[in-house]
């Protein structure tokens, strides 16, 4: 049994466990039957809802008063581990969070990571990662080859949250030790972009415009359409990048894994960054002037055509039967 | 103000990429191109640099073979000199490993006021080398900077976050990871080109910065298989005649999603 002491690394938002938080939870307790959740702030709002998923332990720091979570966690996770209690892996979601924290551990306990991962199994004497690579098309399995704790972090929706039969956990509260002059950040203020509508990563529908929109001005089509569809705008990484839409709005390797019932992407081209965060989708429509675009390649339906004609056509005949 | 940009070379994103059949690892065969993600750090370290009216912007880099051609443009560019580490024994080397790597050539620079890396390079993507480098010098950190000044000692980021950007200050010295986008790239003019020919670039072994490379054998991971994912496959693709809007409507209608 390569894996016996398993944790997650567990983020709430607003009070609650975030849905990939509960992903990993589902995931590591089919691993083994210890599973810990690690908390960086408050956990007393959904302490419960982690052990349902199969938590039976949570540690939590509290508040962490403006420090960023990379050097502070990684601080207490060690102290942790130098306290006797050494998991054989910590599972952590790939966001900014858990990549920091994840980062700064790997030194301080001298061991290697592997990010991005879609899957994870116990080979009986070793660990094993999946990844998938150029776009998705192949996957890589990686085995641990050194002693743990193995750090892997794995991509949003690569498991299934489901709840279990567990009951509540023990909660234990463990404190942030001097971060010297590594602690020298600190968040001063936080800023959050309001949208309406569902969730970019939650939505049924989504709708995405790229640089085939043409100018800025060009994504309202997007957003329109997205409203009347009672989707969520997205957009490629080229025309954030250009500063259309801020990054919230990304789908792709680098922004949201979206896997809606529709996703209709709008003079994208389908570069393999885009492709990796949406062709989970149950099903897609591509509208692009270019026939060839790699896009058509894993489209349900395939418009070749212009968006400025194919979308303010479409909106219209959405409309006129609302 | 003296800043330090950790680059990357790697190979055209324009070609296709490969795995080598024997060691699964990622092809960088041929010439070595400045990773696109690594110009907006260059470009930053130049703007800084500038408005703080002294100091220079240094690079340092990691690639087989001394490959020096991505280094070149950030020299181009305006930096000031260079320092690689090449050494076959570093091939297959994890992350950590090549941040532990960077962060000696940083030292043997004699440090840094702020050093700059990419969020993640465009060909490997682990995402965590400018996190663990901060981590190996000992030095607070601010990843995913969207925007970025300096006021005296004080580095102020607007930080990238899941539902917007929190404002972050930091002391310096400081380890900062830049997004895309973050600053419009120069393009190396005929003069910077001919210019960064003749800078220094330093190429040096793991040995010379007494860092134990571990390679292959002691990377502390192993790719076991490659297997091809299952392939979604293309559906209908038409040429819109001025009515191929009434295929979508359809499409949502059978899907009872309108």
């Amino acid at each position: 049994m390569a894996i016996n002491n398993i944790w997650v690394f567990a983020q709430g938002s607003g009070g609650v466990a975030t849905t990939g938080t509960l992903e990993l939870l589902t995931k590591a307790r089919s691993l083994s039957s210890k599973v810990t959740a690690f908390v960086g702030g408050d956990a007393s709002g959904f302490a419960a809802s982690l052990g349902e998923h199969g938590a039976t332990k949570v540690y939590a720091t509290g508040d962490l008063a403006g420090k960023l979570p990379g050097v502070a966690l990684s601080a207490v996770i060690k102290t942790i581990i130098d306290g006797g209690d050494s998991p054989d892996v910590i599972m952590f979601p790939q966001n900014y969070e858990g990549r920091d924290t994840m980062s700064r551990l790997s030194v301080k306990l001298n061991r290697t990571v592997l990010t991005n991962n879609v899957d994870i199994a116990d080979s009986g004497d070793g660990v094993i990662a999946t990844t998938p690579i150029f776009g998705g098309n192949l996957l890589v399995a990686t085995a641990f080859t050194g002693p743990g704790p193995h750090l892997v972090s794995f991509r949003p929706k690569s498991f299934v949250a489901e709840s279990g039969s567990g009951g509540a956990p023990e909660v234990i509260a463990v404190a942030v030790p001097d971060l010297g002059t590594q602690g020298g950040a600190r968040v001063i203020a936080v800023h959050t972009e309001q949208s309406s509508g569902p969730k970019l990563d939650e939505a049924a529908i989504v709708v995405s415009g790229g640089r085939g929109l043409g100018e800025a001005g060009n994504y309202s089509l997007i957003e329109d359409l997205a409203k009347l569809l009672k989707g969520a705008p997205g957009a490629s990484r080229a025309i954030v990048d250009a500063g259309w839409v801020p990054y919230s709005y990304q789908v792709g390797q680098t922004g949201k894994v979206v896997k809606p019932s529709v996703y209709i992407a709008a003079g994208i081209s389908g570069a393999t960054q885009h492709m990796v965060g949406m062709k989970g989708s149950k099903n897609i429509i591509a509208i692009n002037k270019d026939k060839e675009a790699p896009i058509f390649g894993i489209a349900d339906l395939g418009i070749v055509g212009d968006v400025h004609k194919v979308l303010p056509k479409l909106i219209e005949a959405l409309k006129s039967r609302s | 103000m003296n800043i330090v940009v950790c680059v990357k070379q790697i190979p055209d994103p324009a070609s296709p990429g490969a795995l080598d059949t024997s060691t699964h690892a990622l092809k960088r065969e041929g010439k070595l191109i400045l990773d696109e993600s690594d110009a907006y750090g260059v470009e930053m370290a130049l703007q800084l640099v500038a408005t703080a009216g002294s100091g220079e912007v240094n690079i340092v880099s990691m690639a087989p073979n001394g490959e020096t051609s991505g280094m070149r443009t950030a020299l181009a560019m305006g930096a000031a000199k260079g320092l690689l580490v090449s050494d076959p024994a570093l091939a297959g080397s994890d992350a950590l490993t090549t941040a532990k790597v960077l962060a000696a050539a940083i030292t043997k620079l004699g440090g840094a006021d702020l050093v700059i890396a990419a969020t993640e390079s465009s060909d490997g993507y682990t995402g965590t080398v400018p996190e663990q480098i901060a981590e190996v010098l000992g030095l607070p950190s601010v990843t995913f900077a969207k925007k970025v000044k300096i006021e005296g000692s004080v580095l102020k980021v607007d930080r990238q976050s899941e539902s917007g950007y929190d404002e972050v200050e930091c002391t310096l010295p400081a380890v900062i990871s830049v997004t895309a986008g973050v600053v419009e790239p120069r393009y190396p003019s005929f003069k910077g080109i001919m210019d960064a020919k003749k800078k220094p670039l330093d190429v040096v072994t793991a040995g010379d910065l007494a860092v134990t490379p571990t390679g292959w054998a002691a990377a502390g991971q192993k790719i076991v298989t490659v297997t091809q994912a299952e392939a979604r496959k293309a559906g209908e693709v038409i040429e819109d005649d001025g009515e191929a809007f009434g295929k979508i409507v359809a499409f949502l209608e059978n899907l009872k999603l309108i």
